[in-house]
């Protein structure tokens, strides 16, 4: 058991290039690339239909690609063995699985698989009733998982995912149908894991909100592509390439909107040539308009019918104020 | 990892598998609506024969209720073996038990030892719930050592020829409501397996189709352990067929589990997180 677990490409816990996935003449990935090292956080964000669950269902090894290459832990995830498999947690979006059990069973059951995996590095298992303290089931210890309200059951569900200390967590939707006290205890669960137990995390959502509180860096993936990698202020730098320019002339409140690019030469041009322009602000779009500019385009077109910029035209209108 | 490693690794799943075991069934034994399942066959058996009281088969004067309690103690045997197993898999594997097995190292082999384990457990439940109905035939069976020997052996080869099967079976359903077809072609095959009503009596291809199916081996067997030795006449050939009901039964044993992992590993190469939400959201739409 203590032969060395081959080394990974660097520091990376994940490396995906130009990962493809088509089902039938339907493109659903036409070209994903990403990295991310250890101990990182990434969310994979993006409206619903561009190809999240797909990405993280190859990278967890439980669908096969159509072509590109992945690393996970350094090896690929379609030829992942059982001890790649174990310093994986997977953390899965359950629904009444093992109903009956209590909850010390089912993690002390699972928590048995991981044992000889242990390593002087990484000591596997979890201690299950330190996990369960961990996950703030203590109470709930003894209870038939059946009757763990949704929250509870989504951190018993966490627990699984962590019970044999893994190097990397992945969460698919990790708090759909949430209240937000659960969601806030949730955030608080994977920010300790990583802080404390240096986990990389691979989380997918829609939700840019959750997306920026909970990762190190933010992937929006829309079309089956990656159109922006960052932090949140990287993204808002990146994505938000939209300004609002807006003055006062003769008594009237003008806006003209700035499709790309920089507004100041517009601003330039327009006060070199009105010398009674007042009142004068810019702003550029936040990166939560630019997201949900994105969310709607993906709910109201179908899927490659028009490009993010298309709806704004350069022009200039008057408002009222 | 080394071999050893490896080796060591799927003992741990092997032992893992046997807590799982113990644990479903003890969680199952506590469920009202389980148990009401596993005693409801014995207590279904324990009226016919009261009805049968009194009755003898033709043309002899042994009574007709010592003559089927053997039949139906290897009946359950193939009921309990060939049907339980394929229902429980395709539960789980909507449910997302599967899936999990899947995500944990080694997980399919504790998921599949468990299973053998809780179903030879809860198989064993509902044999012993036959005492009960035994006893108002018991002073015309034959019970001595040779019978308990036969009957437990008969007892494992026949977990060990219908659980793989059926666990291939279940994983061929794609839906759990599917399953009740199982149930439907397993009563069917009831009829020509000699188990109310003698084989010899059948048509001959008739008497070929219930040769071909455990439930006619299992009762052929429960009848030479428990039966005495006269009434051999009733049956094919005259004899037991000892010999060919341990082949017959080992040739789907052998089928089975070289065709279960297959199947099984087939089938839940398909699941994955998507899968489950699929089922899930027809459960939620229709129900089922």
């Amino acid at each position: 058991m203590t032969d060395p677990v081959p080394p990974p490409s660097g520091e990376l816990a994940l490396d995906v290039r130009d990962l493809r996935m088509r089902y039938g003449t339907k493109d659903v990935l036409t070209g994903v690339s990403f990295t991310a090292r250890r101990g990182e956080v990434v969310a994979l964000l993006g409206p619903n239909g561009a190809g999240k669950t797909t990405t993280i269902e190859i990278l967890e090894g439980f669908r096969m690609r159509s072509a590109g290459e992945v690393t996970v832990l350094g090896q690929d995830p379609a030829r992942g063995d059982e001890a790649w498999r174990a310093r994986l947690g997977v953390v899965l979006q359950s629904w009444r699985d093992h109903g009956r059990w209590r909850v010390r069973d089912l993690l002390g059951y699972l928590a048995r698989f991981y044992a000889p995996y242990s390593t002087a590095e990484v000591p596997r298992p979890w201690d299950v009733d330190e996990l369960i303290g961990v996950v703030g089931l203590a109470e709930h210890a003894d209870a038939k998982i059946l009757k763990l309200s949704g929250g509870q059951r989504r951190r018993l569900d966490v627990a699984i995912g962590i019970v044999g200390r893994p190097e990397l967590v992945f969460l698919d939707e990790p708090t759909a149908g949430f209240d937000p006290h659960a969601r806030r205890e949730f955030h608080d669960l994977v920010h300790r894991l990583a802080d404390f137990e240096n986990t990389t995390v691979l989380l997918t959502t829609h939700d840019l909100d959750e997306a920026e509180k909970l990762a190190d860096r933010i992937l929006v993936l829309d079309e089956g592509t990656i159109v922006a990698d960052g932090s949140a202020e990287q993204l808002a730098r990146e994505l938000t390439t939209q300004a609002e320019v807006r003055w006062t002339a003769d008594g009237r409140r003008q806006v003209h909107a700035v499709a790309e690019g920089d507004p100041t030469d517009f601003v330039r041009r327009l006060l070199a040539g009105d010398p009674g322009v007042t009142d004068l602000e810019v702003r550029r779009a936040s990166l939560e308009d630019t997201y949900m500019a994105l969310v709607h385009r993906a709910e109201t077109a179908g899927p490659g019918q028009q490009d993010l910029d298309g709806q704004v035209t350069e022009q200039t209108e008057e408002v009222q104020s | 990892m080394t071999t050893t490693g490896r080796t060591e690794a799927r003992r741990a799943a092997v032992r893992a598998g046997l807590s799982r075991g113990w644990l479903e069934t003890k969680y199952s034994l506590a469920e009202p609506a389980d148990v009401v399942w596993y005693l409801a066959f014995p207590v279904i058996y324990a009226v016919v024969l009261l009805f049968m009281r009194g009755s003898t088969v033709p043309g002899t004067d042994f009574a007709l209720g010592a003559m089927v309690l053997p039949s139906l103690v290897g009946m359950s045997i193939a009921f309990g073996g060939l049907t339980g197993a394929a229902s429980t898999i395709a539960v789980d594997r909507e449910d997302g038990t599967l899936l999990r097995a899947k995500a944990t190292p080694n997980g399919m082999i504790g998921y599949l030892v468990g299973k053998i384990l809780m179903f030879t457990l809860t198989a064993a439940v509902s044999l012993v719930a036959l005492v009960i109905p035994a006893f108002t035939v018991a002073g015309d069976l034959r019970l001595d050592a040779r019978t308990w020997v036969l009957l437990v052996l008969i007892f494992v080869v026949g977990m060990v020829a219908t659980v793989p099967a059926s666990v291939a079976l279940g994983s061929l359903f794609k839906t759990s409501a599917q399953t009740g077809l199982l149930f439907l072609a397993s009563t069917a095959l009831i009829i020509p397996s000699g188990i109310f009503y003698p084989i010899t009596a059948l048509p001959t291809w008739l008497q070929w189709v219930g040769q071909a199916f455990p439930y006619y081996w299992l009762g052929l067997g429960a009848r030479s352990a428990m039966l005495p030795e006269a009434m051999v006449v009733a049956e094919i050939g005259g004899s037991w067929r000892t010999a060919e009901m341990f082949v017959v039964l080992g040739i789907w044993a052998v089928v089975g589990m070289v065709l279960a992992p297959i199947v099984l590993r087939r089938m839940a190469r398909r699941e994955s997180g998507s899968t489950v939400a699929a089922a899930r959201e027809r459960f939620m739409a229709k129900g089922y």
